[in-house]
């Protein structure tokens, strides 16, 4: 049964409806947002009250087999940060990667209603879905990791591109995704294969044969998602992450799309200047100017943020590379045929030039992008620190003061390298709205979110309306979750388990004639015993393709 | 012979025989989702089970219906319900109520039974306290390089097994997984691979080793420490052998190997891990993986044994934040092993009530902590009476996972498998007791709330009216 509610007296921000921090009532009824309702509903006095839609993180990392890994990992990250069951809630632990529970609860708690899963081995998928279902309130989906396999590689490089877009379509109905990522395309094998290198440049032959190159394989999954009409294009984190003079790499990625569509992941590790083993400078300027030119792109930011975060990505080599910062405790997780993996504890320091420069360039990105509904706030979670540090994030583009003093206690000589100190833009309530809300469910694809017109869906969160925004978003007052209060005046009312989005674009069935021969010779498991079954799915929604 | 072939053929057409292909067999951590199972719907039994080892083959064929009743108290059979019923009453009413067992059911129920001891604020353990626990511990420490199975088949040139006999306890690991099987950058299976052998003992598994390297027993931890040493081109002197019982020309040997191999695995089982030495035994071989990442490809993964212990250790570890050995009796997840692990809850006395899921404690704990477990109520899951069914308050006989229901295990290196029953069982599966366990708890336990005091009485109102 769903409540019948009238909110009233809040101020609303809702961009996609173009309205702007006006008072404005807000009807929920069977779990939309509805024109009116009866006399007799539930009414919400929001006086002093900032309403938006709930939150839709485009970028993070929640659940599967590398997060698990990285709680297993982690002990100390979450003796002290404990998250206690309630009579309708359970208990779990937090940290840079906390348990399922706590995940979902404290998205909900900072007014977050959506998590996208950025990075999932086709093989990891069945885990997924298993630990979404313990991941409470939020609605979710992943990405499915194509960009290394090694099958795919084969097609694109006998250039057999019908059958490519025949198992592409395949792999993400077996897993039950919602796009395809891309993660230092064809980098694996030099991982793997070649006595843990890299690839270095987008050009550079790669692969089990060592004739095809990032490039060609970006190319072939821009093009066959764009063309069987995918809600979000493909997910892409390009390569050369986090090395001096990658925004080279990053630009011809983007170049590589044409006016297809494409979305580039945590571009701020992207927008690197300089050479290569030496400190890095900023581009930032010169990505947000061809992202702010180019409406056929968006990407989410990956803002770093100061203090203890978990490396946790499919780009093996690059997490090596960290672990000689670091020298301590690495995990690398190879899957068979289609992806790599590496996992390790992080701290981003204040004093450090790299972590300032990282930091700054973020903020620059966001400072400078003409366009907010293209240049979405993430935190790369973990990776760039917690989501947990999205209300302080907030704060930093909304309160040029703030900033000011912040700029104070980092590297200075990072900062000369940057135009920061120099920007004075402040983000207001309305695009903040667009950032974390309108922006990343338009991206999506995700008709019913991030908006709260007639027929959206009643995800909707409420704020004390404060100065200090850091306060404001830490902590909603209200959060609706399809119409259900499941935040009502700060305390938990209620559990429940969230929708699993995913699509399931059209392919021919002969493809899995061509693919089953690959999969009982280089496989560990049967081919009818890897895709995912529906029943993992529990409650789930198919977004449409085409 | 083909007689014989010809005459069970026979035997099978006359019978109403149903194939189950791609049925996964749950005995070992080896997870083999390759079994083509014949069974015989009549009489509810597996006949045959191609493609299963020795040790699966008996798996399938043991467990047949037997004619016992669903569920007992204290020995007298009554209904599923009235167990069940006790069985929250029983765990709601106890201080300190312990949840043990688990590595032998599916991940489904391994929530289910997660959620309860939350719920209680109580103790959960798995079976891995007392197998790869240290290797737990051990990456905690250090981390792990590692990889799926599958790349161990197609890249690996250099197999290397440690303190296990996998010849015996997981007999398809060679020829399915990681020595015989031809792969992408192997395509002459065996050929393209040096195998060796590390144990105290000449076991069964030596029959595919290239090298055998036999350390005296309780020096594993000298002999890792020595090859560490090594490859960092420490410099060891030759008193090594006198030490550890392996000559230095061998160490150096086995160093020049797996620096020059193109993709080497080092496989550890619990001759490693329950030894002298313990997680410093598995945190020196997960270090030696990882210093050899200096100089090529290079990857370790423990031997795990029941069939879904992987998935206890994942399912526990995604709902709390750890492994195993975790205490709710805060209202949050707590990690302490030798304080939480199970041995150590029943031997201090601590627990006064226990759950015991798909496990045998019974048998094989040490005597002091059976001894408590005779004294304080047991609910127990389980297919087989056992000498932990004997001594329960509440005892279920439950479905086998894998032949009678299906649902979700992991293998030993995380790959998440389904499975294919074969055939119905009249028993309950653990999913579904542990389900009406969970629910009359989380009743009972918002009911008590309710009498205990104001708040109690607000919090349940305010589940009857959210605003």
């Amino acid at each position: 049964m769903s409540a019948t509610m009238r909110i009233v007296n809040g101020q609303v921000y809702d961009p996609k409806n173009n309205i702007n921090g006006e008072i404005k009532e807000i009807c929920i009824q069977d779990g939309k947002i509805v024109d009116a309702v009866d006399d007799d509903a539930t009414i919400i006095d929001a006086k002093g009250m900032v309403i938006m839609p709930g939150g839709v993180d485009i970028h993070c990392h929640i659940a599967g087999p590398k997060v698990n890994l990285a709680r297993k990992l982690t002990p100390e990250a979450r003796r002290h940060d404990v998250h206690p069951s309630t009579p309708f809630t359970r208990s779990g632990s937090g940290g840079t990667t906390p348990s399922t529970f706590a995940a979902g609860y404290r998205y909900a708690t900072l007014g977050y209603t959506t998590a996208m899963e950025a990075a999932v081995s086709p093989i990891g998928a069945r885990h997924v879905l298993e630990e979404f279902e313990d991941t409470p309130i939020i609605d979710k989906g992943f990405y499915v990791l194509l960009g290394n396999n090694i099958f795919l590689h084969n097609l694109i490089r006998e250039k057999r591109f019908e059958e490519f877009e025949q198992a592409v379509a395949w792999w993400v109905n077996a897993t039950k995704a919602y796009t395809v990522k891309l993660v230092n395309p064809g980098g694996d094998e030099a991982w793997k294969g070649k006595k843990n290198s890299n690839v270095t440049d987008i050009d550079e032959k790669t692969g089990p044969s060592g004739d095809i190159t990032p490039r060609q394989i970006i190319e072939a999954f821009v093009k066959t998602v764009n063309k069987q009409g995918y809600p979000h294009p493909p997910h892409i984190h390009c390569n050369n992450l986090g090395h001096s003079g990658n925004y080279i790499t990053t630009l011809e990625t983007m170049k590589t799309a044409g006016d297809l569509r494409a979305h580039i992941a945590h571009i701020q590790f992207h927008s690197y200047g300089g050479e290569v083993g030496k400190n890095p400078i900023s581009k930032a300027a010169e990505i947000a100017d061809y992202v702010n030119n180019h409406p056929n792109i968006t990407c989410d930011v990956g803002q770093v943020m100061f203090g203890e975060s978990t490396i946790m990505t499919a780009d093996a080599p690059l997490a090596y590379v960290l672990k000689g910062h670091t020298k301590g405790k690495w995990v690398n997780a190879d899957t068979e045929c289609e992806s790599g993996c590496g996992i390790l504890p992080f701290t981003y320091q204040e004093h450090l030039y790299m972590h300032t420069l990282q930091w700054a360039i973020g903020l620059e990105l966001f400072l400078l992008s003409e366009d907010p509904w293209r240049i979405i706030l993430s935190t790369d979670h973990p990776n760039g620190g917690s989501f947990m540090a999205y209300p302080k994030l907030i704060k930093l583009l909304m309160d040029e003061k703030f900033r000011h003093e912040e700029m104070k206690r980092v590297n200075q000589k990072a900062l000369k390298k940057c135009s920061l100190p120099e920007l004075k833009r402040e983000y207001t309530l309305y695009e903040i709205a667009i950032i974390t809300r309108a922006g990343p469910a338009k991206a999506l694809g995700l008709e019913t979110k991030g908006h709260l017109g007639v027929g959206a869906d009643a995800d909707i969160t409420i704020y004390d309306s404060m100065d200090d925004k850091e306060m404001m978003f830490s902590t909603a007052r209200y959060v609706f979750k399809s119409g259900e209060p499941m935040i009502a005046n700060h305390e938990f009312k209620t559990d429940s388990q969230g929708t699993v989005y995913h699509i399931e674009p059209t392919y021919d069935n002969k493809i899995e004639e061509v693919l089953k021969p690959f999969f009982e010779d280089f496989y560990s498991i049967e081919f009818s015993n890897y895709p995912v079954d529906d029943h993992y799915l529990h409650q789930h929604e198919i977004i449409k393709t085409g | 012979m083909p007689e014989e072939a010809n005459s069970r053929k026979t035997e099978e057409q006359n019978k109403n025989i149903k194939i189950v292909e791609d049925a996964t067999c749950t005995f070992c951590g080896c997870v083999c989702d390759d079994m083509e199972l014949h069974v015989d719907v009549d009489e509810k039994r597996i006949i045959k089970a191609k493609n299963a080892c020795v040790l699966g083959r008996a798996w399938f064929a043991e467990h047949t219906i037997e004619d016992a009743p669903a569920a007992l108290i204290d020995g007298k059979e009554v209904s599923v319900e009235e167990a069940v019923e006790e069985a929250a009453q029983t765990l709601v009413k106890a201080k300190f109520p312990i949840t043990y067992g688990l590595s032998d059911t599916t991940s489904e129920a391994q929530k289910q039974a997660v959620a309860i001891t939350d719920y209680i604020k109580g103790n959960i353990d798995t079976t891995t306290s007392v197998c790869h626990g240290p290797s737990g511990l051990a990456f905690q420490g250090v981390g792990e390089s590692t990889s799926t199975l599958g790349e161990v088949k197609n890249r690996a040139d250099l197999v290397i097994y440690w303190g296990g006999n996998p010849a015996e306890s997981h007999p398809r690991h060679f020829g399915r997984y990681a020595v015989t099987p031809k792969g992408m950058f192997t395509p002459n299976g065996k050929k393209d691979r040096t195998v060796v052998l590390v144990d105290v003992r000449k076991t069964k598994s030596a029959g595919v080793a290239d090298i055998l390297i036999r350390p005296k027993p309780g020096k594993d931890f000298e002999v890792l420490w020595a090859l560490r040493a090594l490859v960092k081109g420490v410099s060891i002197s030759t008193d090594i052998e006198k030490e550890t019982g392996v000559p230095l020309e061998v160490l150096t040997d086995l160093v020049e190997r797996m620096k020059n191999c193109r993709f080497g695995v080092l496989f550890f089982g619990m001759g490693l891990t329950m030894t002298r030495g313990r997680h410093f035994n598995s945190g020196a071989l997960l270090a030696l993986a990882t210093d050899l990442n200096e100089y090529t490809h290079f990857v370790a993964k423990p031997v795990r044994g029941h069939g879904n212990v992987t998935g206890a250790d994942n399912v526990v570890s995604w709902q709390t934040g750890y492994p195993f050995g975790v205490n709710f009796s805060r209202g949050y997840p707590r990690f302490n092993p030798g304080e939480f692990t199970t041995v150590d809850t029943l031997s201090n006395g601590d627990a006064d009530a226990a759950m015991i899921i798909a496990s045998d404690p019974g048998s094989n704990f040490p005597k002091k902590a059976i001894e408590h477990l005779k004294n304080i109520p047991v609910v127990v899951l389980d297919t087989k009476s056992t000498d932990t069914t004997k001594l329960a308050h509440v005892a279920f006989k439950t479905a086998t996972y894998g032949i009678n229901t299906g649902g979700t295990v992991y293998r030993m290196d995380d790959v998440s498998i389904p499975l294919r029953p074969a055939f119905e069982s009249p028993f309950p599966d653990d999913e579904s007791i542990l389900k009406a366990i969970k629910k009359r708890v989380h009743e009972l336990i918002l009911k008590n709330n309710h009498s205990g005091g104001a708040s109690g009485e607000a919090k349940v109102a305010a589940a009857v009216n959210p605003l």
